[in-house]
């Protein structure tokens, strides 16, 4: 039985324990996508995965109704026309911008030389937020391990997304400055919102007393 | 031998045109029916024109040098190169005018996406006609066009900018503060709403109403089921869906959060949706202070419809 008649994107990855526990609360049920890993659509309860950074693609183009991602995917994503429902609390990390351990060889870069390279998988976010605090970066976008990048004098200092700091602690980063919290939200498609109204905002009141 | 165009923008070949010749043909004709005129614009406009309308940062538009150097702009929207026209060539005659158009527009769009630069728009502008009947008048020549053209199973989501603005000024929230809320709202953000509402530290009440009353939507029922404040502030609402015929009431999807997106929205506005696609086909609105902006007040309200849109959704119809 699919979800009130609605296409949920799920994440895979850290987000998708709790987006499994919480569709369960809600009496959908997953056990098929937790015992099928490599399977991506489960049309039977309304359910296509896909990585986090994907749910605000497929959930602007109407191709699922709703979804769940973190919103650091979203702050990164700003210009995606999506309504963001509800905060599901899970999930919850820190973007960062962290260096080396000992004398902050940023803020060095920055007087010096007038400008700090930054490596990350977040260039918006940290534009915006070099931005907002009125310094200059140069934003190297890397997609695999961000924490190699200051370790290798690629970058001064790196902007990330951790949960527990121990990745960034092994690697003898420190955090430095904390940029967001962010935690899982369910947001939704604008057509499906209207159209599909009275089974979203159902859903809504499900997840709100789970 | 490959020859690109720009992303964003394509050729038309024989099939399509004739499925597209078909749409613009069912809204000419339901256009002159209603008595609408046709009028055509330059694509190129004074950039001074589109920052008069305030509609230069929510629909950038190309801009160019002409030879005295003067900054020119590819049209992003016809309402307010209409209104230019209206306050320009029709100074003075009696009210209402109506006009319509089928005409492209174009935006200057996110990199490497491939949306459209260009796309064709079909609309009305209904100038000197006042709320509500106006509004109504509108919203039944849109539903006219839709059905002409075959669209079943459109729906038309119906809001009321102004509603949110009363409630703001209910709840004494002002300034800064106001402008906060709005951006959330704008944003479609209500995980921010609620967080900056919370900030503000009204009343219980307060705080429940701007946060609750633009989620809701659904058929006329909600606009019972609100009370006190927000039930006067949906008053204009009520008045407008009293005069929609049956058929274009039937479509008729309350949004009382909807913004529009436009500087220039008064009043009631409305979208398009149809469950083939994830975009609105069409959107439209009183723009009460427009023609003002431009010498010649007067109540307006209008739609467009994006003809390119309309076919998508007409064919994901078809395969449905």
């Amino acid at each position: 039985m699919s979800a009130l008649g609605l296409t949920i994107a799920v994440p895979r990855g850290a987000l998708m324990e709790g987006s499994l526990d919480l569709l369960d609360s809600l009496g959908i049920d997953t056990s098929e996508v937790r015992a099928n890993d490599r399977k991506l659509l489960f049309r039977d309860v309304g359910i296509v995965t896909m990585r986090p950074s994907d749910v605000p693609t497929y959930v602007e183009a109407g191709a699922a109704d709703i979804g769940i991602t973190g919103k650091d995917v979203l702050m990164e994503q700003s210009e995606r026309d999506v309504y963001e429902l509800h905060d599901l609390g899970f999930g919850r990390c820190v973007i960062v911008l962290a260096s080396v351990a000992g004398e902050d060889r940023a803020a060095e870069a920055l007087r010096r030389l007038g400008v700090m390279r930054v490596a990350t998988k977040y260039p918006k976010i940290s534009l915006r937020h070099f931005e907002a605090t009125g310094r200059q970066a140069e934003i190297v976008e890397v997609k695999g391990s961000v924490e190699l990048a200051p370790l290798t004098g690629l970058v001064e200092t790196i902007v990330d997304l951790t949960a527990t700091g121990t990745t960034l602690r092994e690697n003898g980063l420190v955090v430095r400055e904390e940029i967001a919290v962010v935690t899982a939200r369910l947001i939704a498609n604008p057509v499906a919102h209207k159209l599909k109204a009275a089974a979203i905002d159902e859903l809504l009141e499900r997840v709100r007393a789970a | 031998m490959i020859h690109p165009i720009p992303s964003g923008t394509r050729d038309v070949l024989p099939d399509e045109m004739r499925e597209l010749r078909a749409i613009i043909a069912a809204a000419h004709d339901v256009f002159g029916r209603a008595g609408y005129g046709e009028v055509a614009t330059p694509a190129l406009e004074y950039e001074s024109t589109l920052a008069r309308g305030g509609v230069a940062s929510a629909l950038p538009a190309y801009r160019l040098f002409d030879e005295a150097g003067d900054v020119l702009v590819l049209r992003s929207d016809m309402t307010v190169p209409i209104a230019r026209l209206v306050a320009t060539r029709f100074d003075g005659v009696e009210p209402p005018l109506r006009l319509s158009y089928v005409a492209n527009a174009y935006r200057v769009v996110r990199a490497q996406r491939g949306q459209p630069r260009e796309f064709l728009q079909a609309g009305i502008e209904l100038i000197g006609a006042p709320a509500p009947s106006g509004s109504a008048e509108a919203l039944t020549v849109m539903c006219d066009v839709l059905d002409a053209v075959g669209l079943e199973r459109y729906r038309v989501g119906l809001g009321d900018v102004d509603l949110y603005v009363s409630l703001l000024d209910g709840c004494g929230v002002q300034g800064e503060a106001r402008q906060r809320l709005m951006h959330q709202l704008a944003d479609r953000d209500f995980v921010g709403l609620a967080r900056e509402v919370e900030a503000l530290g009204l009343d219980d009440e307060a705080a429940e109403l701007l946060v609750h009353v633009p989620q809701m939507r659904g058929g006329p029922e909600i606009l019972e089921r609100l009370g006190g404040a927000a039930s006067a502030a949906a008053e204009g609402l009520r008045g407008l869906y009293a005069l929609l015929p049956p058929r274009v009431a039937e479509r008729v999807i309350f949004d009382l959060g909807l913004l529009g997106g436009l500087d220039y929205y008064t009043g009631a506005i409305f979208e398009v949706y149809d469950p083939a696609l994830g975009v609105p086909i069409g959107q439209g609105g009183r723009y009460d202070d427009l023609l003002g902006r431009f010498g010649s007040p007067q109540p307006a309200v209008g739609f467009a419809l994006t003809i390119e849109r309309l076919h998508i959704a007409l064919t994901g119809e078809e395969r449905a």
